[in-house]
């Protein structure tokens, strides 16, 4: 594919050779273009670069993968807009330049929904050199439309990484395209505090959970804090529900677009739905999960079904540390209860990096435990990839979620992770919130939902 | 000026109407700067109708969080040109078809005028795809293309606001006595000095009234925006509201006085400018 | 009014053309000329391609030629089997019917009010004006201090627990009393800019033939201020059709605030990118601004010959 070059420095650069290209395009970027240009307009300029570059020259780049010296700048598009993952990446970005000095990396912060809403705009337009993103469908869409670089080189260099953490990471034609750096379970949590109080006990099966909730009823409680506003928090839900009444290999299935939403499987789960719903908060359409979590911090509802973020509305310490989780129980002996949604973040670089080697070296960089120590020390609402991060220093919560994520067998990544990115929004999203706002209507839904699916996986 | 006239029932019942309606229209921004000023944690745990725990602190995490310096910045380097532009290419138009009557003219003014009512999402695909393929030199965008460019997002405001002023300001025109371009035609005066030195002039009301308005619009227009520019740091001021509701953790005190920071350049210019605006939006042609 | 502009315009006729000499006919040229390419460019050309798109299934990112015709394919599944076409339809009619019956005639309502007295209307003008200074991002913000359910004002004096904005039965009136608080005010000042613009003279002479304060609004001021009527229609029009950026701010335009520029965004602009589809709820949403925009172009013609 013919490509336009996108700053005036990789312009410049388009004009010497290829095999030095990757390291001179950083070069020139360093050099001050206004003195470049000054006097002798941009073509005379352009002309007399390639001489001035190969004077400059660097050896030949392209690859980090040997660790060879990367210099110049890397651009770093971030959607950690809030204060404090905002500082994690600052003060991750500082130990990596740190420990490269010839490296800069700048940040271009974008509001977290911005960022996910205009992800194709971004990417089909200038995007960073490195940039987050998720793992899962939601990677390997873009990775098909070839719209994200191939880092497998970057892979090689990673260490402590599972294999399911490789394959979350690879795209349908066997490249590698991204690194994770953190994830999160899904669980229902709750107040030891509060339980204590009254003397709960974890449920292992349904119907304790349903006799738990009736009881917390009896005790003034919510018993399962709900908040949809956002429309995604109700996947997270369905997910479980699904992996717990039809299994994972089922859900899978059913993420792709190979089963029918109308037959008697997608039917049960939502029945299954139908009989918790009334133990869940009510109003829940115009709830925010940080209201929702509130509750739950307050002490009025009894339990939360939840990624362990749930924790960012608890403070640090020993509010965080009364915050516990169990697994949700098991519906069909048959199916078991082995299956979880624990979705990971990332980083990916963008197909044509204007500083490819430096990119490389960066994200080789975030696969790093201590890179990922940074990070979740900042937010301890998540835990590291890399088997090679500090366990040590992991809060309760962090331990428990580890120790969780290990003893699940199968590990999903989230409705809108694990499916078509226009299915999961335009379609899923509104018929799960009308489901919650009437579930009587369920068979129009999932009528429309498969006939909405029909005409999109087939194209 | 002076009310000499009696309270009758029936002023004392407009004035008491006029009142109710005020003092619910303030209300909601009166509220908003209440809570701008309340501690988060004390309203979370009292809730908003107790009094205490008062604190400019938002304004100060507000500023800093968002990045506000920047992003004011930001905001002018596109609204001053956009809202420039589109008075002087506005002005022309309305010039043309006010001054000479050919048939074309009410054809141009609906195309103009209806290309304002067109709804902006139905245009983006087609614009962001052109966008993206057109290249200009590197001076004029660093980006390389009009993508992820001020000039970009600038040419897309013009193109949006010049229907809108183009028929407010045709309609003042229209007003100026064909009398005074015949003297000066008879003074040998070229149409365009007929337009920058007669018409133009004599329009200071209405443009002073449609900048206020443009100022204001584009200033709050937040979609083309969010869609064509890509760099954080180019976004201007009404994006970044969006910085400050987080993603896990809405503190409403914190956007209520970011809102309301948000909010200032307008609120200074309307009072500023309020006289002006009234008399000129008289669009005219109302002398019967 | 109209004899006066009428009058200004018609006169000179097609004489003044020929007279025209070379360099004026290319300042002319240029004068609409440069304008009319920005506008067909960036406006009309686009919608031209948009009606085109919702034809083709194209995925954005291979190049357009290669991607199939696939007719009114688009068009059929968005009333067939997209969920939330007919409720957008329709509350995009609510909203113009609330802003045309409520919002619009209280903000004339206020205008005449206020331009009937003196006393005080520095203060009620700015009252009714300054939340249409505001974005609607902000309006929406703003009002969320109000209807929010657990913090809100409204339920915190009441002692209700109405989920104002989240509730499917009540979301979309709480989204247009927060439209109506904008765009009152907004209506009220381009009326009472009008109003301040009519003649004294005019209204004198109507006393003195015996009208009262009412006959004389409606024989004698309402008809002179035709022009601002026509674009009062206009911008409350283009209000309605528009409607966006407030439901967004509220919940993406879900769950009862479906509009057809929500739906448009959702297919286009996310994370979900389908052209096709949303060029076709685009050109739908240009199919009802046409009829509203012929309308209004009639109505000026009228007003100009």
């Amino acid at each position: 594919m013919p490509r336009r070059p996108s700053t005036e420095a990789e312009y410049l650069a388009s004009l010497v050779p290829a095999s030095a290209r990757a390291q001179q395009a950083m070069r020139a970027q360093q050099l001050d273009r206004r003195a470049l240009l000054r006097g002798a307009g941009v073509a005379g300029a352009a002309l007399a670069l390639p001489s001035l570059l190969s004077a400059c020259g660097g050896s030949s780049g392209g690859s980090a993968s040997g660790g060879g010296a990367a210099s110049g700048t890397v651009k770093l598009g971030s959607n950690q807009s809030d204060a404090v993952p905002k500082a994690a990446v600052a003060s991750l970005v500082a130990a990596f330049q740190k420990a490269n000095p010839g490296l800069t990396v700048v940040t271009n912060t974008i509001d977290h929904n911005t960022f996910q809403e205009n992800i194709n705009n971004y990417l089909q337009g200038s995007p960073d050199d490195v940039f987050t993103w998720f793992s899962g469908y939601r990677m390997r869409y873009f990775a098909s439309k070839g719209l994200i670089g191939d880092i497998s080189d970057v892979w090689g260099n990673l260490q402590g990484y599972s294999e399911a953490q490789k394959k979350a990471s690879t795209g349908d034609d066997g490249k590698q395209y991204l690194v994770p750096t953190t994830y999160y379970p899904w669980a229902m949590h709750y107040r030891k505090s509060v339980w204590d109080k009254h003397g709960y006990t974890v449920p292992k099966t349904l119907d304790e959970l349903v006799a738990l909730s009736t009881k917390m009823q009896k005790d003034g409680l919510a018993p399962i804090a709900f908040g949809d506003k956002d429309g995604w928090p109700a996947m997270g839900t369905f997910d479980i529900l699904n992996m717990r009444v039809n299994g994972y290999d089922y859900h899978v299935s059913l993420m792709a677009g190979k089963e029918d939403w109308t037959g008697a499987k997608v039917k049960k789960v939502f029945d299954q739905w139908k009989a918790l719903l009334p133990f869940h908060q009510a109003d829940s359409l115009g709830r925010t999960w940080q209201e929702a979590a509130q509750s739950l911090q307050k002490g009025q509802s009894g339990m939360y079904y939840l990624g362990t973020f749930v924790a960012q509305q608890f403070a640090k310490g020993a509010e965080q540390d009364d915050l516990l989780f169990f697994n949700f129980p098991e519906i069909d002996s048959a199916v078991g209860a082995d299956a979880i949604d624990a979705p990971i973040d990332g980083y990916m670089m963008s197909k044509r990096p204007k500083n490819e080697a430096g990119s490389k070296k960066f994200l080789e960089f975030l696969g790093s435990g201590p890179a990922q120590d940074i990070l979740v020390q900042a937010d301890p609402s998540v835990i590291a990839c890399s088997e090679k991060a500090d366990t040590a220093k992991y809060t309760k919560l962090q331990k428990a979620s580890l120790d969780f994520v290990k003893q699940a067998k199968s590990i999903a990544q989230f409705l809108d992770r694990d499916s078509r990115p226009d299915f999961a929004s335009t379609v899923v999203t509104p018929a799960l919130q009308s489901f919650i706002k009437n579930p009587a209507d369920l068979d129009t839904i999932l009528g429309q939902v498969e006939s909405q699916k029909k005409a999109m996986f087939t194209s | 000026m002076s009310d000499k006239r009696p309270w009758t029932p029936a002023r004392i019942a407009i004035h008491a109407f006029l009142l109710v309606m005020a003092v619910v229209w303030l209300f909601p921004l009166l509220y908003a700067l209440a809570a701008s000023l309340r501690n988060y944690a004390y309203t979370a745990e009292h809730g908003y109708l107790s009094t205490g725990g008062w604190t400019l602190q938002n304004y100060v995490n507000a500023w800093e969080t968002a990045g506000f310096t920047q992003k004011f910045i930001n905001s002018a380097i596109i609204t001053v040109p956009a809202v420039l532009l589109t008075l002087l290419l506005a002005s022309c138009v309305a010039f043309v078809v006010a001054r000479f009557s050919w048939r074309l003219n009410l054809a141009l003014l609906g195309f103009f005028t209806a290309a304002n009512l067109l709804p902006p999402q139905a245009l983006l695909i087609p614009v962001f795809k052109m966008f993206q393929k057109i290249e200009v030199p590197f001076w004029f965008s660093d980006s390389g293309t009009l993508l992820d460019s001020y000039w970009g997002l600038i040419l897309v405001n013009i193109a949006f606001q010049t229907g809108f002023c183009a028929f407010v300001l045709s309609n003042y025109m229209k007003t100026i006595p064909k009398e005074l371009y015949e003297s000066a035609m008879v003074d040998g005066a070229s149409v365009w000095r007929q337009f920058w030195q007669l018409t133009m002039p004599l329009c200071r009301p209405p443009l002073a009234a449609l900048a206020t308005l443009e100022v204001t619009w584009i200033y709050n227009e937040f979609f083309w925006a969010t869609v064509l520019l890509q760099s954080g740091d180019k976004y201007p001021i009404t994006s970044s509201l969006n910085n400050l509701r987080g993603q896990f953790f809405t503190d409403n005190n914190l956007v209520a006085a970011g809102s309301l920071i948000v909010a200032v350049p307008t609120l200074a210019i309307y009072f500023a400018l309020q006289k002006q605006f009234v008399s000129g939006l008289t669009l005219g042609a109302t002398k019967g | 009014m109209t004899t006066s502009a009428a009058a200004t315009s018609q006169a000179p006729a097609k004489g003044r053309k020929a007279r025209l000499s070379g360099p004026d006919r290319l300042t002319v040229a240029l004068m609409v000329g440069v304008p009319t390419l920005v506008v067909l460019l960036l406006v009309w050309g686009p919608a031209i391609a948009t009606v085109l798109f919702s034809f083709f299934d194209w995925d954005g990112y291979s190049p357009f030629s290669e991607s199939p015709f696939v007719g009114g394919k688009f068009y059929t599944e968005a009333v067939t089997i997209y969920p939330a076409f007919w409720p957008a339809i329709q509350h995009n009619l609510i909203w113009l019917a609330v802003l045309f019956l409520v919002a619009t005639p209280l903000g004339m309502l206020t205008a005449v009010l206020i331009d009937h007295e003196a006393k005080f209307t520095k203060f009620y003008q700015t009252s009714f004006y300054l939340p249409v200074v505001l974005s609607m991002a902000l309006v929406g913000f703003i009002w969320q201090l109000m209807f929010s359910r657990d913090q809100g004002f409204i339920n915190g004096i009441t002692g209700w627990s109405i989920d104002w904005y989240g509730d499917s039965r009540y979301n979309l009136w709480a989204a247009l009393i927060a439209t109506t608080w904008r765009h009152m005010g907004y209506i009220m000042l381009l009326y009472l800019a009008g109003l301040k613009g009519v003649d004294q003279s005019l209204r004198e002479a109507a006393k003195v033939d015996g009208a009262g304060e009412r006959q004389t609004f409606f024989k004698v001021v309402f008809p002179v201020m035709a022009p601002i009527n026509i674009i009062v229609l206009v911008v409350t029009v283009i209000e309605s059709l528009r409607a966006f950026d407030l439901v967004w701010v509220i919940n993406k335009g879900r769950n009862g605030l479906e509009l057809i520029s929500t739906e448009v965004t959702r297919n286009i602009v996310g994370e979900a990118q389908r052209i096709g589809f949303g060029s076709a709820l685009a050109t739908i949403m240009l199919l009802i601004s046409s009829v509203f925009i012929v309308i209004y172009l009639r109505i000026v013609m009228r007003e100009d010959s």
